[in-house]
């Protein structure tokens, strides 16, 4: 598992090195496209904040009440069966529905069982490679009118069950449980 | 759908801290929640400044289009409705590469355009294509190489190796997008032997 613990560290630093030669190559003013681009950054941070507070209230709430322990006690064995942790649970029915909701439960679970262990690594592995499929199919079939969407809802969850499942499989090979 | 969750997760919580007695835990995990995502948030900044700076440079020099030409063989293939040099091929092309590199505000514009010119096609009609399904198939599994939401949280939490999860995440979304690929093929192959 060498190879992606190589890329995991090679491919940042290697990417900015790709983009500043082709950019200087180019003649773009690359430190001021990099500026504007930089602004845009910072109106993206705020604006997520609002969305933030509101889901990670709402979940503290939930967890600190010890309602989703209770809730947890039922889902484990079933959850164990089939090998997904159920801390895991909540973030992987969330995160095709909203993804700044999901955002706010996975740094939720790295807070609680810190960003190296098994659930956080799994929780941010999940988070980076699936979409919010729901978010995605209002966006774009509500803006050009389609009504009838098909066969789209279901193959965007299924798609997202085939992350869930290959996030956990991934994690746990690299990582080990 | 979230407001029913968001409202559900609040109360239920109200609820149980009635009968159980944790009133105080909660108070507490009010203030201290609001606390987390605003410093959460804080810390977003830095790599997203960072991030989308860097893309910048990449979309001024012209790399973003680059890419799209080398993909083009793979994609006209996903999208046997849609002809080679059709507008709306370039819009699909530039909406993947866009969210490849985690732009989302600037894929979401393309991908509306790519979806009014597959409308077009389509002859106008207000349901779904074959070409539009496949394209939110891989949409809603969208490839992404570097997941800088994901690491700037990492880093928040004090990680030893922030981004020792791109490797990782880089196999998951692949294996979610050849899944959406596939499962789009597949229902795609029933729907047209119903006829």
């Amino acid at each position: 598992m060498g190879i992606v613990t190589a890329i995991s560290l090679w491919f940042i630093p290697v990417l900015i090195a790709v983009i500043l030669l082709y950019g200087t190559y180019k003649q773009v003013p690359t430190y001021e496209s990099f500026v504007e681009g930089g602004k845009e950054g910072i109106k993206i941070a705020v604006s997520i904040i609002p969305f933030l507070v509101g889901m990670l209230v709402a979940i503290s709430v939930f967890r600190a009440s010890g309602a989703l322990e209770y809730f947890m006690s039922f889902l484990k064995p079933v959850l164990e069966a089939i090998g997904v942790p159920p801390e895991i649970a909540p973030l992987a029915i969330i995160r095709p529905i909203s993804g700044t909701a999901a955002l706010g439960m996975t740094s939720d679970l790295m807070a609680q069982h810190g960003p190296d262990s098994y659930i956080g690594r799994l929780a941010a592995t999940l988070q980076g490679s699936t979409d919010t499929t729901f978010y995605v199919l209002t966006v774009y079939f509500g803006a050009v009118g389609i009504k009838k969407m098909g066969d789209a809802l279901k193959v965007g969850l299924l798609a997202d069950l085939v992350g869930i499942i290959a996030a956990i499989v991934v994690v746990t090979i690299v990582f080990g449980y | 759908m979230v407001n029913i969750i968001w409202v559900c997760l609040t109360l239920i919580g109200i609820a149980f801290a009635m009968v159980n007695g944790t009133m105080p835990e909660v108070n507490e995990a009010i203030f201290n929640g609001a606390k987390e995502a605003v410093t959460l948030c804080i810390g977003l900044i830095s790599i997203l400044v960072f991030w989308l700076g860097m893309m910048r440079i990449a979309e001024d020099a012209g790399l973003l289009k680059k890419l799209s030409n080398l993909f083009r063989p793979i994609v006209t293939r996903l999208f046997p409705e849609i002809p080679h040099n059709h507008p709306a091929m370039g819009y699909i092309l530039s909406n993947m590469m866009a969210n490849m590199f985690g732009l989302g505000n600037a894929a979401t514009p393309l991908g509306i355009k790519a979806m009014e010119e597959m409308k077009k096609i389509n002859g106008g009609k207000n349901e779904a294509s074959r070409s539009m399904i496949t394209f939110l198939a891989i949409n809603t599994s969208s490839i992404t190489l570097i997941p800088t939401t994901v690491i700037a949280i990492r880093m928040n939490y004090n990680s030893a190796s922030p981004t020792d999860i791109v490797g990782p995440t880089l196999i998951a979304t692949i294996c979610s997008s050849i899944g959406a690929i596939l499962i789009d093929r597949f229902y795609y192959y029933r729907r047209s032997r119903k006829g």
